[in-house]
């Protein structure tokens, strides 16, 4: 039931969001024909929604499961946020107070999963952000041997990333509950 | 983290260990230094608070240790901006009294009992000791010398710029907040370089304590978007940037919406927009970035940055229709000042009155950081030698806060913390550059240098032409020089420019002695012992916060100029003739008008030198009544004499400072030492007030507003009928009897 519903809230987030990006390369190639060649190397000629399903289908396939959970939380925060920012617009923001503790924990909690999310995909298949890590490495490659301890520090542990979630964590309910009134 | 890895590589352990003791014990001495270089004004006056600000953090801290947190949090302080009263709880910050409330019970608890006062007076200097380690951390961060960070913790303990600002007994906001900005900083550019959310909670966290401490923590909201900004301009976007940066927006802005005085500010105001804008781009750019992984293509990052620029337009613009159609709270009128250095004068001259908003002077900057100046762009270029992510925010930093103390005098405090790191950089940089470049060993140069400058480090840099013993003892010995001529300076500008706690003022008499003038402590607990507990004084605003803390008396105005139109009010009051005067006086329940008045000592802080601004500030508001143009003479000039314009001689602040000032003096040879003029042998006739008090000095006059007369009479009745009266003594035996002759 809960996957269901959570794989039923990710999907909108997921769909919606590529479009963005497929109008802003529509647009980006109206602009520098250049750039046009990028994305369309994928699968030529093909459509933007087709590319977005590309991406979808990708996703569906080389993720994790545990990493899928954790996508599934991050959907389910996105949609909690939603609502209740429709319920804001909609039915007015009386109990501001309430509103913005609500609204700023699913949003931090949001950012923080999705920090979570990242470190712990850093040191695994690397699908997700591979290209960042690489480029930190080529950064950190330069500045000498402290550096790169650290960051050879940071990738290994995932009980670390984990710690700092839940350190993250307390303080955002601490301060929600604290602000709630 | 100090003890980098290349020196233990190199050097073995048992030298790191040493040095890593070495290195504390510097640190500790330069803290040391520090706090004794900020106690000149303890040592030459007393243990006082300074100046006008502090009065009212300490009247606030002794309330929060007396009648506790809560009713601190909720305090009503019906005792100042009579009658409207103030809301103080939700009105300050309130980092600084609570800091140094937990002081003060850790004190009590561990059986220590110290004065309240004693610790508002030297919390300043304490946490300057504290300031001067995190900025050996944060320049620690910028650079790989040691030395750099060492020489960063001297600068930022010594240099005027922030000695100004941190003197003990200067117990104001700034005192803790420059501290609580470079930790901040610190533990930014850790987040950033680990991108670890423990660094990026513990970045908001300092940055709540910051919110709570300081109106400048909006330096810190809008610099550190702009750093993650630029970074993602360049196309440095990384898994470690989003994670520092969100988790520091999202928490940070929860921990600054804490504080009741910030409130919904950071949603509402465009002061805080920028951030918010970040953190959506950067949401955006990381799902970017999360669905390059799926599409191979080597042109994405231009797309991205296509992509960027583009959302950062449509927010742009965005924002601009936010702020126009109204939903969004306009920038405050101090951030106006800062980018067009005109605005304040023009409309808002509240702001512009205050000293610590003007334009800075350009000897202001020698003054307050002596050679750092000319280090600091050297420092600023080495950081683009290298930049990494840490070097840009350096950059950043420097190029605006540069701007920002150029605008404003306060804001050189900003400027100070990266001048310092920048002029360590650049210094480290030259010494390890001429002193350890050796291919053989030269160890007498060596050791001079390391104990000059606390500096070791074996760079592998290329040999060149400056290994020679020459060019090695001119660079060192100018360096040594250099510094020695730093401290000096420094000492200097502390002692005679920053120590003064202007509540008591100092003079040398003719023979070198030197002469204490205690006539502010004076008038007001003459006003203490004096006046009944609910007597209301009405002052210019500048000594609201005085009156309330140390004479314990309700004020009408103060230093919290939250109130544009009461200020207003008094202003008028004061530039009015005593007819319309009184009748404002009277609606505000005054018992007594306090003046400065420098004219007999030549001190030339005093109320006439301000009367402009109470003109200019009263006109705002009733630029019918009241015209600055009135209060000059013909000619434009702004005078005291003989020929003073009539508005001026009217105004009942003339009147109030030049009550009786020519009686002091043989006839006709009544001077004004501040203004240079002679003054009328006619002295002004006040009709409405009374004298109340007088200081030694003359600096404080203190005057009682007259009641009602009984039978009545208008006052200038009364005291012409006074007058008179004395005249006709002589005739007033014939009044009875001519009544019972009829």
């Amino acid at each position: 039931m809960p996957s269901k519903r959570s794989t039923a809230a990710a999907s909108p987030a997921a769909s919606s969001s590529p479009s963005t990006t497929t109008a802003t390369t529509t647009t980006a190639a109206a602009s520098t024909p250049k750039l046009s060649s990028g994305p369309k190397t994928l699968s030529t000629n093909s459509s933007a929604f087709e590319i977005a399903q590309h991406v979808w289908q990708q996703y569906l396939t080389s993720t994790p499961q545990r990493t899928k959970m954790l996508d599934a939380f991050m959907g389910f925060l996105a949609l909690i946020g939603a609502v209740q920012f429709l319920y804001c617009v909609l039915a007015g923001n009386y109990p501001f107070n309430a509103f913005l503790s609500g609204f700023s924990a699913s949003v931090g909690q949001f950012v923080l999963t999705a920090s979570l999310r990242m470190q712990t995909t850093n040191g695994g298949s690397g699908s997700g952000s591979g290209s960042a890590s690489s480029g930190k490495a080529a950064g950190k490659g330069k500045s000498g041997g402290k550096f790169m301890n650290e960051s050879g520090e940071e990738g290994i542990s995932h009980e670390r990333a984990f710690a700092d979630f839940v350190f993250g964590s307390l303080i955002l309910h601490f301060f929600c509950i604290n602000f709630i009134n | 983290m100090a003890d980098s890895p290349v020196d233990a590589l190199l050097k073995g352990s048992s030298g790191r260990t040493t040095r890593g003791m070495l290195r504390i014990i510097i640190l500790a001495i330069i803290a040391a230094a520090a706090v004794s270089s900020r106690l000149f004004s303890v040592i030459r006056f007393e243990s006082i608070i300074h100046e006008f600000d502090p009065w009212f953090n300490f009247r606030a801290t002794k309330y929060l240790v007396q009648h506790g947190f809560h009713s601190f949090w909720d305090w009503f302080d019906d005792r100042t901006w009579h009658p409207l009263g103030r809301v103080t709880g939700g009105t300050l910050y309130p980092g600084l009294m609570v800091t140094s409330g937990v002081i003060y019970h850790i004190l009590r608890f561990l059986t220590i009992p110290v004065d309240i006062r004693n610790i508002c007076v030297l919390l300043a200097p304490a946490f300057s000791g504290l300031t001067a380690f995190a900025m050996y951390l944060l320049t620690c961060e910028m650079t790989v010398s040691p030395s750099a960070g060492l020489l960063a913790a001297a600068f930022m303990g010594i240099t005027p710029g922030y000695i100004s600002r941190s003197v003990a007994g200067s117990y104001d906001n700034e005192a803790i907040a420059i501290f609580l900005l470079v930790f901040t900083f610190y533990l930014w550019i850790k987040a950033v370089k680990n991108g670890s959310i423990m660094w990026g909670a513990l970045t908001a966290l300092f940055y709540g304590y910051m919110v709570s401490a300081w109106g400048g923590y909006v330096f810190i909201t809008n610099l550190i978007p702009l750093h993650v900004f630029v970074l993602l301009c360049m196309g440095r976007y990384s898994s470690r940037l989003y994670i520092s940066y969100t988790t520091w927006y999202a928490l940070g802005t929860l921990a600054s919406m804490q504080i009741p005085f910030v409130g919904f500010l950071p949603i509402r105001n465009s002061d805080h927009m920028s951030a918010l804008g970040i953190f959506g781009l950067i949401q955006l750019v990381a799902f970017a970035d999360f669905v390059r992984g799926f599409i191979p293509g080597k042109q994405f990052q231009r797309l991205l940055t296509t992509m960027i620029i583009l959302v950062a337009a449509v927010a742009f613009l965005g924002l601009v229709l936010l702020s126009a159609s109204g939903v969004i709270a306009p920038w405050s009128g101090r951030f106006y000042s800062l980018w067009d250095t005109g605005y304040a004068k023009i409309h808002i001259p509240i702001i512009a009155s205050v000293s610590e908003h003007q334009p800075t002077a350009w000897p202001a900057f020698f003054f307050d950081l002596n050679f750092l100046i000319w280090l600091f762009p050297a420092g600023v270029y080495m950081c683009f030698r290298e930049l990494h992510d840490e070097h840009v925010f350096v950059i950043i930093y420097s190029v605006l806060a540069s701007y920002f103390a150029g605008v404003m005098v306060r804001l050189m405090l900003t400027l100070t913390p990266i001048v310092c790191v920048a002029a360590a950089v650049a210094l480290s940089t030259i010494i390890d550059t001429y002193v350890l470049t050796t291919p053989g060993p030269l160890p007498r140069a060596k050791s001079s240098v390391e104990s000059s400058s606390d500096g070791l480090r074996s760079t592998r840099g290329p040999v060149v032409g400056i290994t020679s013993y020459v060019s090695k003892a001119i660079v060192t010995v100018s360096v040594a020089i250099y510094l020695l001529l730093f401290v000096a300076h420094c000492t200097w500008v502390t002692s005679n420019a920053y120590s003064s706690p202007s509540v008591v003022l100092a003079s040398r008499l003719p023979d070198g002695s030197q002469f204490i003038i205690d006539d502010y402590r004076e008038a007001y607990y003459w006003l203490r012992q004096n006046t009944p507990e609910n007597a209301k004084i009405m002052s210019w605003w500048d000594y609201g916060y005085q009156i309330g803390g140390m004479a314990d008396r309700p004020t009408l105005v103060d230093n919290n100029t939250w109130n544009n139109t009461h200020i207003a009010t008094v202003g008028k009051a004061m530039s009015s003739p005593e007819e319309v005067s009184y009748p404002i006086l009277r609606q505000h329940d005054v018992d007594y008008v306090l003046v400065v008045f420098g004219g007999l000592l030549g001190y030339s802080g005093d109320d006439i030198n301000k009367f402009l601004w109470m003109v200019r500030i009263a006109e705002g508001i009733w630029p019918d009544e009241i015209k600055e143009r009135d209060f000059f003479t013909a000619r434009g000039e702004y005078r005291v004499d003989d020929e003073a314009a009539p508005a001026m001689r009217n105004s009942l602040m003339y009147k109030m400072s030049y009550h009786n000032f020519h009686s002091l003096f043989q006839p006709g040879q009544a001077m004004d030492r501040v203004r240079g003029s002679r003054l009328p042998a006619e002295g002004p006739q006040l009709s409405t007030l009374e004298e109340a008090y007088t200081s030694e000095n003359w600096i404080i006059r203190i005057y009682k507003v007259k009641d009602l007369d009984n039978l009545g009479r208008s006052h200038n009745n009364a005291v012409s009928f006074d007058r008179g009266q004395k005249r006709k003594r002589a005739t007033k035996r014939k009044g009875p009897r001519v009544l019972r002759t009829e």
